[in-house]
């Protein structure tokens, strides 16, 4: 990007995930000490506080004070005006100032005026005023119904295998030298790139399996340059790894404590060893039943729960119907009459009808095993979903 | 990385805000004293999370920051901005505060020692939470980090996967976890049951269907441990209310003390009692005559019965642990894995002629040395423990088995010997017959070999248990005058505790004048204390009129209408929703 912006009044980069948006836009304005003013939009999630923040920022820009008083700012038009006020008590009118934007899929929640007016602040302000949008969603989505001027869009590709390994390889620690953690990186983007190319999980991973890596070296069976010896210790760790690449199992600290203690990893559950949920008696033939209310169609009940059924004749409308599986099309609601008829029909004792089972029901709304479906003040009886897969109800009907 | 750490919960969630509060007073006097407790339903969106958060943090009353229908001319130093600046700089306002006090201020907390106490932010129930909400907080907290270090506890009651579904990866990589998981319910459940019933010094008991009650209530229903205790306040009322005897169910010295001043009507009231009908038959006609007539007999009697109960119950609560000790070592818990579930079986009937019972006996006698040796030593230490004299023989009997145990380790050496010579003989090379009687002989000698030592100690040992079991564990009915210290009346309980809301409704519309006289008690209720006129039988005229009104409206609205049966009995047209 070069410094003679003053052709474009708004400019748009997208990119993915850590390809480096933020990063190389704060660098470049901070190296080249241009003023510039560095906003978040999830941080102040108002139009107001959007709005009063970069007006803040602006007053502390290029003069050393650090007091800031408070500054009001309620529309766009208050902004424009003390906008202007701003530039010309900071003396700042020959150089381009940059209003930078982080995160700016948010603005589009805002109010519907935000974003055209950012797209023109050149124009309405008769400043010298660059806006950059920082986001990962292109701009086809951005592009608001009302029409507005279009920026120039700037796309961040991701990085390739080569300047991955040379990103990562600058993080080195001070006591080996580069070549080795050269190679190490080279082990460690063979073993992940196929599944996983977020630079920010890359350097977590290399972070945490470095030490691992380095015994060998540590307790004096090898030295730097036994890629071998590295290689056989380091796989079957890095293979385990590989199960739960984007998962936070277990926190950093957890790992380096237990790098250090020398345990066994299979001690140490993480997160997706908790998946049983403990609950009562009662509860769990509640969710069996929602789980069949749901799955089943409504004419199968009498056939699966009466004793006395009769036959079921096939019309010609189900033949047609029969190939779609329930499971594919997701839970359908179902009334809570037909729930409490199951539920009495699988209980093998009899269930008397207190109103802890219908506190059941409404707990097991909260935890979101169970979802309500409908509007709140429709007297005539709740109607629910069964949320939870067949795995977890195989699970909780042993 | 922001810092976060997990609790992982049971179901329960009624019991989770006393655990939530308990949890920020201790936080709050040792680490740190910035605590805020969030729930779910305050926090619809971001702007109401920081509210909250910065309300509970500041301790100060935040106007609602709506944009429609404020004066912006007046700026009132009340209202304060809520975004994560404000925040930042009331933290820094409030942590640089403690260099300028001088040190003879009182330190109230060890968080002073602290440059920078983390600021702590509990989600009371993270599954009711939107995702929006918690990924923008989430994000915006990370960028601050370095300015603000918070700290964030998530309470989850199903399973820790849920961080999963609810937080994108981007989120989660944010946050450093770490997983803490609290007592199963019915680990809380035991404990109570523990502290409650299996001690000698509370005298109320609850009887065996009760219990039984109260604990299907916990394990089929709720897993909920205050509705346990709710349940067993219950009990008590119940007991105390209804059982005119329950006076002497105190501390023992009380109770002798109250017995000795009894009125001729409670003495009455104790010759009724069924227990102690069995108690005046079994006596001598002389003594049975003194006991229905003489009151001062009677009161000297009761006080002897009493202090029977007493040490029969710290004898019980002894040998039952000493029970559970044994039965915890066999596979397959025949009595129970639990002690309350052994209670239930022994309070019921005599637990040595159950099924069960004959089954860990044999369970037992095959058991290893090892699992012998520990269970004595525990039961040694569990009758040491208990108060009184009664188990001091007991325990030499006990000590003097596990001496015997030792002494048997030195003496499997000499054992192994014949052993090993026996199998030197089969190894010797022979042919077809010789091999084959020689086989048929060792099996012989087997059969009728005499029990090892080993053996024989432990057969003992079992024994001893068992006549423990058989004197010590008899159950309370049999006991005279257990009725003042045991609640039985299941029924009562049950209907107070399963409530069953369309059996209540029905009822209450066949009859409209008991449910005109409770409207009437509601209202009045409501309106103040008017105590005169709550007094008078006759429902107030205005109430009446208000009364039909309501009635007619909710004909209107369709949920009720008149039936058949009389002019004034109305029934429910809905049954969705209860």
């Amino acid at each position: 990007i070069l410094p003679c912006e003053s052709d474009f009044p708004s400019i748009f980069i997208y990119g993915h995930t850590s390809s480096g948006k933020t990063y190389v836009m704060q660098t470049l304005l901070n190296t080249l000490q241009l003023p510039h003013v560095f906003v978040n939009c999830v941080e102040y999630f108002t139009s107001r506080l959007l709005l009063e923040e970069i007006l803040m920022q602006l007053q502390s820009c290029c003069s050393e004070r650090e007091q800031t008083s408070h500054v009001h700012c309620d529309t766009f038009n208050d902004f424009v005006r003390l906008f202007k006020q701003a530039v010309v008590s900071r003396e700042l009118e020959d150089q381009t100032l940059y209003i930078v934007l982080d995160r700016a899929e948010q603005l589009r929640e805002m109010e519907a005026n935000i974003l055209p007016a950012f797209l023109r602040l050149q124009e309405l302000t008769d400043r010298n005023v660059t806006v950059v949008l920082l986001s990962e969603i292109v701009w086809e989505l951005f592009r608001p119904s009302i029409g507005c001027f279009e920026p120039f869009t700037l796309y961040f590709p991701d990085y390739s295998i080569g300047h991955l390994q040379k990103i990562l390889s600058q993080n080195h620690p001070p006591e080996y030298s580069a070549d080795f953690y050269a190679a190490y990186i080279n082990i460690l983007l063979g073993v992940f790139y196929m599944v996983c190319r977020d630079l920010k999980e890359l350097q977590h991973l290399a972070a945490l399996n470095f030490s691992k890596y380095c015994e060998p070296v540590v307790r004096g069976e090898a030295n730097e340059r036994d890629t071998r010896k590295l290689w056989k210790n380091i796989e079957p760790h890095l293979k385990k790894a590989m199960h739960t690449v984007y998962l936070r199992e277990i926190s950093s600290s957890q790992w380096e404590s237990l790098q250090r203690d020398d345990g066994e990893p299979g001690q140490l559950k993480g997160l997706s060893a908790h998946t049983h949920v403990e609950l009562p008696y009662y509860s769990k033939f509640l969710l069996i039943a929602a789980y069949l209310a749901s799955y089943n169609p409504v004419r199968t009940d009498k056939r699966f729960f009466l004793k006395h059924h009769g036959k079921i004749r096939k019309t010609n409308f189900m033949k047609k119907h029969e190939k779609t599986s329930n499971h594919l099309l997701g839970p359908k609601p179902f009334p809570l009459d037909r729930l409490l008829a199951i539920l009495y029909s699988i209980v093998d004792n009899r269930v008397a009808p207190t109103a802890n089972i219908f506190s059941q029901i409404t707990s097991l709304v909260t935890l979101q095993l169970l979802s309500m479906v409908g509007h709140n003040d429709q007297l005539d009886g709740p109607r629910y979903k069964c949320t939870v897969s067949l795995d977890f109800i195989r699970a909780i009907a042993r | 990385m922001a810092s976060d750490q997990i609790r992982n919960k049971g179901v329960n969630v009624t019991d989770h805000d006393l655990t939530f509060r308990s949890l920020s007073e201790v936080l709050q006097n040792n680490i740190t004293p910035y605590i805020a407790l969030l729930e779910a339903k305050d926090c619809p969106g971001i702007k109401n999370l920081m509210q909250k958060l910065m309300g509970q943090l500041m301790n100060c009353y935040i106007d609602v920051d709506s944009s429609e229908d404020e004066d912006y001319v007046q700026v009132s130093h009340n209202r304060i901005r809520c975004s994560m600046t404000s925040l930042i700089n009331w933290y820094e306002h409030v942590t640089k505060k403690p260099d300028s006090e001088t040190p003879s201020k009182k330190r109230t907390s060890s968080s002073r020692h602290w440059q920078s106490p983390p600021v702590v932010v509990v989600f009371k129930d993270m599954e009711s939470f939107s995702t929006k909400v918690l990924q923008d907080f989430i994000v915006i907290s990370s960028q601050h980090i370095h300015e603000l270090p918070l700290v964030l506890i998530f309470g989850i009651a199903t399973s820790p996967m849920i961080i999963h579904s609810l937080l994108p990866h981007f989120v989660s990589s944010l946050l450093c976890i770490e997983l803490f998981q609290s007592l199963s319910c019915k680990d809380h459940l035991s404990t109570i049951i523990d502290k409650l019933l299996l001690r000698a010094s509370f005298p109320f008991k609850l009887g065996e269907k009760v219990l039984q009650v109260l604990i299907n209530i916990f394990l089929y229903h709720d897993f909920s441990v205050q509705n346990f205790i709710k349940g067993f306040q219950l009990c008590i009322v119940e007991h105390f209310c209804s059982q005119p005897v329950s006076v002497l169910c105190c501390q023992l010295v009380d109770a002798k003390k109250r017995a000795d001043s009894l009125s001729h009507d409670q003495c009455e009231n104790i010759r009724k009692l069924p227990s102690f009908r069995r108690y005046v038959e079994s006596q001598v006609s002389e003594k049975q005559i003194a006991l229905l007539t003489v009151d001062t007999y009677l009161k000297e009697i009761t006080q002897k019965l009493l202090e029977d109960l007493h040490v029969y119950h710290e004898n019980y609560l002894s040998v039952l642990r000493c029970l559970h000790v044994f039965t915890s070592f066999l596979p397959k818990y025949p009595l129970g894995k639990q002690i309350r579930e052994l209670y239930c079986a022994c309070l019921e009937n005599q637990v040595w002629e159950t099924e069960e019972y004959e089954s860990s006996l044999q369970l037992a006698r095959m058991l290893n040395k090892s699992d012998l040796v520990t269970m004595l030593q525990q039961c040694v230490e569990i009758f040491v423990s208990s108060s009184g004299k009664e188990f001091d023989n007991t325990v030499e009997k006990l000590k003097e088995f596990l001496t015997q145990f030792q002494k048997l380790e030195e003496e499997a050496f000499q054992e192994q010997d014949v052993s090993v010579s026996s199998q030197k003989e089969l190894q010797k090379k022979t042919d077809l017959y010789h091999l084959q009687k020689t086989l048929l002989e060792l099996k012989e000698s087997r059969r009728s070999k005499k029990l090892t030592k080993f053996e024989m100690l432990r057969f003992e040992v079992v024994d001893y248990i068992d006549s423990l079991v058989r004197n010590y564990l008899v159950p309370a009915n049999h006991k005279t005058l257990h009725e003042i210290m045991y609640f039985n009346t299941a029924s009562v309980l049950r209907e107070h505790l399963n409530a069953a809301p369309r059996i209540a409704l029905h009822t209450a519309l066949n009859n409209p004048y008991r449910y005109l006289k409770a409207f009437s008690t509601v209202v009045m209720g409501a309106e103040g204390p008017n105590a005169d006129a709550a007094s008078s039988d006759q429902v107030d005229d205005i109430i009446h009129a208000r009364f039909i009104r309501a009635v007619s409206e909710l004909e209107l609205l369709g949920f009720i209408k008149p039936s058949k049966q009389k002019t004034d009995h109305v029934a429910r047209l809905t049954w969705g929703g209860c």
